[in-house]
């Protein structure tokens, strides 16, 4: 699927967040969270963003909706009225895109507030988008729990009542209440039984058919993502190392660390090569980065120029004629540009 | 569910099994687990588990009585506790004078219950005066952060870095002494504490998953911080205020007993106490200080157990 246009675009994002220390509280250095980032999502994708933990895609994340705001370059929405780039809006200029973005978190218990009913919890936002009669929330938020195959009654339950993979479809359910058109799903399902993912990870697909929604999926397991996105962007200390469409990442991986990455998915096909590649070492400090590529301290291909030169996301073309992205010096491909 | 036998042709063929005491345990278990899942509220929760506490509902029933004890005063008290008698002049327990009399013949049950009126307002008042204004600030300083955060902390830090007792010995002198001043003072002086009680807590709930969605929605931070943060503070808020009604009764007892707590003429109970700066009392006349000390020992270890009651149900650590 080669979705037509982009919902959102992204230019060159940073986030780095401040080091304070010392007696005055100065600024003894950054950490780049997120360290220059190019990225359009489509309308109507599955957008998969895949990293080990660190790797700043929970941060791109809160980005795109800019619950973190961007320390450099640009987020763009782009909606009927045209564009607009929510990275220089305020507060009260951001209050009619909030509406377009929401988000679906990963830890099912601190999604939910425990001094709330489900009702309490969820009516706040729809009051706050102008639906003022009780009776009118109440009948919305019982679609809503009916729309994550939860029963109507569960809205005067309070969050401990639940199951894990309950609060996930309500936590669901409250980012749907507004009707967005994007939601950034952060590691929805890590959280759960692998029983339950499943059944969580259908139901998102089903409200994506129904409801036409874009996702971008944040997590750190590929295995997930290939059962549901049709495009992933491999991330590693801030920065897109590898994107291009789900089939061609699996069939033909060009980075060394998404090689290192989908080796570590059991495999049930015998054919399929399954030498794991063992990554050595943690993610590196994002403080610090490494000079050169961000990964040579623990990829097996490294070579001097890995040390000193930083690769660029270059494009490669792809068997199918798409277009296929990765930041290595060692591809033994011409780039396409 | 265990009413399903385990072999299906077990039930088919035998008669119904005698039942046993191990049913009679399960009946139970399956009974405490339909009246769990009844519990709605959880406010019935809360209750439960302060009620289960002894010494929390030992404490609530002296704190209940003493106070109203103190607000029924005029039905009870059959004397003026403003009014000399100078032919009854420290006579000791009667029927007449249940706690006896003090050196100018004022009866003294009187005084004390009359004195808790102001001492429990003054202790109450404060504490929850210098509540309302921590709580205020630092539930909205704590999650909005920046300026004013570091404003507000400040503010705390140059209350907190003298000695109170020198801070109330120095407003004391300023403003004068009477009831109104010496609330504004404990106030002045005591709502650091909580603040930054407060405070603390929104920073460690700022973080949860539930704030960062109510962001997501564009919701106000005012209405995310009071509405849907500040009810997760309240367990740690409520036992602060407890813990600082006490420490004020006893600071007005003492500052009283210093003579520059509430005017002299007003009966206090450190007012009270410091009838017994006199030695000669104090080996010779025990009822001038003993039952008004008894008092202000037992409503404090009351509102202290409270206290200790309202930390335990509210901790969430201890869910169950
Ligand atoms: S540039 Fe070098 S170090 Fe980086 S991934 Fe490619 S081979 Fe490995």
């Amino acid at each position: 699927m080669q979705p037509s246009e982009p919902i959102l675009r992204l230019r060159d994002v940073h986030v780095h967040f401040p080091i304070k220390g010392g007696v005055f509280k100065r600024t003894k250095d950054h950490v780049r969270a997120v360290d220059g980032v190019d990225l359009d999502v489509y309308k109507g994708e599955v957008l998969g963003l895949v990293g080990e933990s660190g790797c700043g895609k929970t941060t791109l994340g809160k980005a795109i909706l800019q619950l973190v705001r961007a320390t450099g370059g640009s987020v763009t929405y782009h909606g009927d009225a045209g564009e607009t780039e929510l990275t220089t809006l305020d507060d009260a200029g951001l209050f009619p895109f909030r509406k377009r973005l929401q988000i679906v978190f990963q830890d099912p218990h601190s999604s939910l507030n425990p001094a709330y009913t489900i009702f309490g919890s969820l009516e706040d936002p729809l009051r706050h988008y102008g639906v003022r009669s009780r009776a009118e929330r109440r009948k919305i938020v019982g679609d809503l729990l009916e729309a994550v195959n939860m029963r109507r009654e569960a809205m005067d339950r309070y969050p401990h009542e639940f199951s894990g993979g309950q609060r996930q479809r309500i936590g669901i359910a409250r980012a749907l209440s507004i009707e967005p058109e994007l939601i950034v799903c952060d590691e929805a399902v890590s959280a759960l039984d692998v029983s339950i993912q499943a059944q969580v990870l259908q139901l998102l697909m089903d409200l994506k058919r129904e409801k036409q929604l874009t996702y971008v999926f944040i997590t750190h397991d590929l295995s997930v993502t290939e059962y549901l996105c049709d495009r992933i962007a491999v991330m590693y200390l801030g920065r897109i190392v590898e994107l291009c469409d789900a089939e061609e990442l699996f069939a033909n991986t060009l980075h060394p660390y998404t090689e290192a990455l989908l080796s570590a998915i059991p495999v049930a096909d015998l054919d399929r090569k399954s030498e794991r590649i063992v990554l050595e070492g943690d993610v590196p400090s994002p403080v610090n980065p490494p000079s050169g590529c961000p990964f040579h301290p623990r990829c097996r291909y490294a070579q001097d120029v890995c040390r000193t030169d930083v690769p660029a996301l270059r494009p490669y073309r792809t068997a199918a004629g798409g277009e296929h992205l990765a930041a290595c010096h060692l591809i033994d491909q011409p780039p396409a540009d | 569910m265990s009413d399903v036998p385990l072999n299906p042709g077990d039930a088919v063929r035998s008669p119904p099994r005698p039942r046993t005491r191990r049913d009679a345990q399960f009946d139970r278990i399956r009974d405490r687990e339909a009246a769990r899942q009844g519990t709605k509220l959880r406010g019935g929760r809360f209750l439960s588990k302060f009620l289960n506490n002894r010494l929390a509902v030992v404490g609530l029933v002296i704190f209940a009585s003493i106070i109203l004890l103190s607000l029924a005063a005029p039905l009870i008290a059959q004397h003026d506790p403003k009014s000399p008698n100078l032919r009854a002049m420290l006579d000791p327990p009667s029927a007449e004078h249940w706690f006896g009399t003090d050196r100018t013949g004022r009866d003294i049950f009187a005084r004390v219950l009359y004195g808790g009126r102001v001492s429990i307002l003054v202790g109450l008042g404060s504490a929850l005066l210098s509540a309302l204004i921590g709580v205020v600030i630092g539930v909205y300083s704590g999650y909005v952060g920046g300026w004013l955060d570091w404003v507000a902390m400040r503010i705390s830090e140059i209350f907190m870095s003298f000695p109170q007792i020198i801070l109330v010995l120095l407003l004391v002198a300023i403003l004068g002494q009477s009831l109104l001043n010496l609330i504004v003072i404990f106030t002045l002086t005591g709502w650091g504490g909580i603040y930054r009680m407060a405070r603390a807590r929104m920073l460690s709930i700022r973080e949860e998953e539930y704030v960062q969605a109510l962001r997501s929605f564009g919701l106000g931070p005012a209405r995310i911080a009071y509405k849907h943060m500040l009810p997760n503070a309240l367990g740690p808020i409520m036992v602060n205020i407890t813990l600082s009604t006490a420490a004020f009764i006893l600071q007005e007892a003492g500052l009283s007993f210093l003579g520059l707590g509430v005017p002299m003429s007003v009966p206090t109970w450190g007012n009270i106490l410091n009838a017994a700066q006199d030695l000669r009392l104090l080996e010779n006349a025990w009822w001038v200080w003993l039952p008004v000390g008894a008092t202000i020992s037992l409503f404090v270890l009351s509102v202290n157990f409270i206290g200790d009651g309202l930390r335990d149900a509210t901790d969430p650590s201890q869910q169950g």
